[in-house]
């Protein structure tokens, strides 16, 4: 998958999870920030993600993604 | 839909997504015809419901940290219902640091929050629910095999389900005479909300999976069909008992 694809991928899921117009989602939207997410919503997220990559995504790593950009950046270096 | 529940209403305690095995069992009531009631814990967990759980499912607020909120809900819901014919509880809670420092470093704090989520809230929800339950009602409780084995991390979790399968047997024992039965299913490890707590999850859900019998994990649709079971009239010869249902885990 290309990292346009994952990009693409990310953000269908984020628009579901943060019930959030698709056409507005950008890279360097930030989780808490910009989105809202409180640590149920990230955590279901990266559930979703873990599934839709079939990732694995320890909480030491995911606590460390802050934006859909380091999401996409994460799951391009961890591509099974 | 027409099935063995017809007729029945259901309360289901502790949707939190669509990944939750109460939401497994929810679907799977349905399916056979029961009307069902799902009970949140506040705001928060509504906010989740209300963007998957159709409009025609009733949602009640209970807090089982608080034994007047339970009171309240169940005389809520047996004046908005009448009588009910089954309550699944599928709660349990313990806080981070008493989840994953090991047991030996349990705090009296830790222990009683997760053994008073865990597993004194099924006593009070039984309770509460007994004046609106009818003859015969069932209710269900899930647990896991933490708590007869020493499962790496599960730590005060195992504990917290040790006392609830006791207070299974008890309160089956308690309420029997008003044909109200009391038991637990013990899921095969399922990737929920709630298995995210446990350090090092990932290798807990491989490590289960690689023990079933056909090496694929139980679903929450096959555990809801044991509970769709447990909740009708064709279990009302079973009380007291703990059913696993994770695909033969517990036989290795």
């Amino acid at each position: 998958m290309d990292k346009n694809e994952v990009f693409a991928k990310i953000a269908d899921l984020v628009a579901d999870q943060f019930d959030v117009d698709r056409s507005k989602i950008t890279g360097d939207l930030n989780f808490k920030n910009d989105l809202d997410a409180d640590s149920i919503d990230f955590v279901e997220f990266v559930l979703d993600m873990e599934d839709t990559f079939n990732a694995e995504i320890s909480d030491e790593d995911a606590e460390k993604l802050n934006t859909i950009n380091e999401a996409v950046d994460y799951i391009m270096a961890h591509q099974k | 839909m027409s099935g063995f529940l017809d007729g029945k209403t259901i309360v289901i305690m502790g949707v939190a997504n669509k990944r939750s095995i109460a939401w497994g069992c929810t679907q799977a009531i349905l399916d056979q015809g029961a009307k069902v009631i799902l009970s949140y814990q506040n705001d928060r967990i509504k906010k989740s419901l209300e963007r998957f759980v159709p409009d025609n499912l009733d949602l009640v607020e209970c807090d089982v940290s608080d034994d007047d909120n339970v009171k309240k809900a169940f005389e809520a819901i047996g004046t908005k219902y009448g009588k009910i014919d089954g309550v699944i509880h599928a709660i349990a809670y313990a806080d981070k640091d008493t989840l994953t420092s090991g047991l030996v470093n349990t705090t009296k704090d830790g222990y009683d929050l997760a053994q008073n989520i865990s597993a004194y809230s099924l006593i009070s929800v039984a309770r509460y629910a007994q004046p609106v339950l009818n003859d015969p009602a069932s209710i269900l409780t899930l647990t896991y095999f933490g708590s007869t084995r020493a499962i790496p991390n599960y730590n005060m979790m195992g504990v917290a389900k040790a006392a609830l399968e006791a207070n299974v047997r008890y309160l089956a024992s308690d309420l029997g005479r008003n044909g109200i039965r009391v038991n637990a299913i013990s899921a095969g490890a399922v990737k929920t909300l709630a298995v995210t707590g446990i350090k090092h999850h990932g290798e807990l859900l491989k490590e289960s999976e690689s023990r079933t019998v056909d090496q694929k994990s139980v679903t929450t649709s096959e555990i809801g069909n044991v509970a769709a079971f447990l909740m009708s009239d064709l279990s009302t010869g079973m009380t007291g008992d703990v059913v696993y249902v994770d695909k033969g885990v517990h036989l290795i």
